[in-house]
């Protein structure tokens, strides 16, 4: 599961942020710090969060925490699919 | 609060003026200037530069208003066009957006997120802070005709949808500037002032388009300051920016920048300078963590505008041309 998630999210940061280039993302690295998704690649990258795992991401979820790095993100996911 | 070092305006209005007549008749050999004038300070200041520089039956005024401009917009700018003395027209520009489908394409993403909105609703887009204070995410605040306020996140696809509609709004005020400049073979004025030339607050090939940009090296409180030294009337030096785009007043900051222009002013001008985020904490009256956010987003909208001031790219350079 947990494996599927991490796989989707990087193959959708991948296909859409980093078109072309050759930078590889690790599971903990920073998507903002490394300026891979800017505002707009943000509310893009909720998006596809929300209609891939069928999940809403609440204005207050919005944090470093949840949404950081694809491991945040995992985690995030996998928390709101079990409530 | 702090303010910006002084400039001395009669001089640089001079420096101003006499650049403005090297460019429109040595560079770019033109006769005269066409300034749409929105009745804001930016465009209000650009147009009285133009009279100086190169007298009043030299600039042609155009006033472009659409469904959603304040009424006040052309109110202020035929005043200033009296004021100035100068020639100008106004054209609604409405049933060409109706047309284009500026209006419908706006309606239809905005009806995805708020399946009541229609005729009647006024809405406008505002940014809020997310991840710490490190992205922004546009909301759209709705007013529906009983009065009632609804706001709600904006999926990516139906802002961005807006976003693309409504830059309908200043590429065909630009199309309307280029038909007068060619009908006068006169030159395009652009009107961006500092900040908003720095941080990409601009349409491409919509209002950042022009043959030349009179204010682009002002902050905003020098361009106000310089609007009052050249006599501007009370009500154009007293207006508050607004985007005037969308049916909702909306400040400026509530859409682009994340603080009022005075001290949007005094952060640009600190990194520009190269003062440590400390010193602009001190200006502010904030922390010195929030004084570097400042910065960072100033780089960050560096960043993702970038593309906006480039020109065509050729893949292959031609000799002679750049």
């Amino acid at each position: 599961m947990s494996r599927d998630i991490k796989q989707a999210v990087r193959s959708y940061v991948e296909q859409n942020f980093l078109v072309g280039s050759e930078t590889v993302i690790g599971d903990a690295d920073s998507l903002l710090q490394l300026q891979i998704v800017d505002s707009t690649g943000f509310l893009e990258l909720v998006n596809f969060i929300e209609s891939n795992f069928g999940v809403k991401v609440g204005d207050d979820e919005m944090v470093p925490e949840n949404l950081e790095t694809i491991d945040n993100i995992d985690e995030f996911v996998r928390r709101k699919l079990a409530a | 609060m702090a303010t910006l070092p002084q400039l001395d305006y009669t001089a640089e209005a001079d420096r101003i003026c006499e650049q403005l007549r090297h460019i429109v008749f040595d560079v770019l050999n033109r006769r005269g200037m066409v300034v749409a004038m929105s009745g804001g300070i930016d465009s209000s200041c650009c147009a009285a530069l133009a009279v100086r520089a190169l007298g009043k039956d030299r600039v042609f005024g155009l006033l472009l208003p659409e469904r959603d401009s304040s009424s006040s917009s052309s109110q202020l700018g035929t005043m200033l066009a009296e004021h100035l003395g100068v020639p100008y027209t106004l054209q609604n520009i409405a049933p060409t957006l109706d047309a284009i489908g500026c209006y419908s394409s706006q309606d239809e993403a905005l009806q995805r997120s708020l399946p009541g909105f229609g005729t009647g609703w006024k809405f406008k887009l505002a940014i809020s802070d997310a991840m710490g204070g490190r992205v922004s995410i546009t909301k759209v605040v709705a007013e529906d005709p009983q009065g009632n306020r609804h706001e709600k996140r904006l999926p990516a696809p139906d802002y961005l949808q807006i976003v693309a509609a409504t830059n309908f709004k200043q590429r065909i005020r630009k199309n309307l500037e280029y038909y007068h400049a060619d009908r006068l073979n006169y030159a395009c004025t652009g009107t961006p002032n500092r900040l908003e030339y720095d941080q990409g607050f601009f349409v491409k090939n919509g209002d950042g388009s022009a043959d030349v940009k009179p204010i682009a090296h002002l902050y905003k409180t020098q361009v106000y300051a310089m609007a009052r030294h050249l006599g501007l009337p009370e009500a154009v030096t007293s207006t508050t920016p607004t985007t005037d785009t969308f049916s909702l007043a909306q400040g400026q900051d509530e859409f682009y920048f994340k603080l009022p222009y005075p001290q949007m002013d005094l952060a640009l001008w600190h990194l520009n300078e190269n003062r440590p985020a400390s010193e602009l904490a001190a200006e502010l009256g904030c922390d010195e963590a929030a004084a570097a956010a400042v910065y960072e987003n100033i780089r960050a909208k560096r960043r993702t505008t970038a593309y906006l001031h480039l020109p065509p790219q050729l893949a292959v350079p031609v000799p002679g041309f750049h």
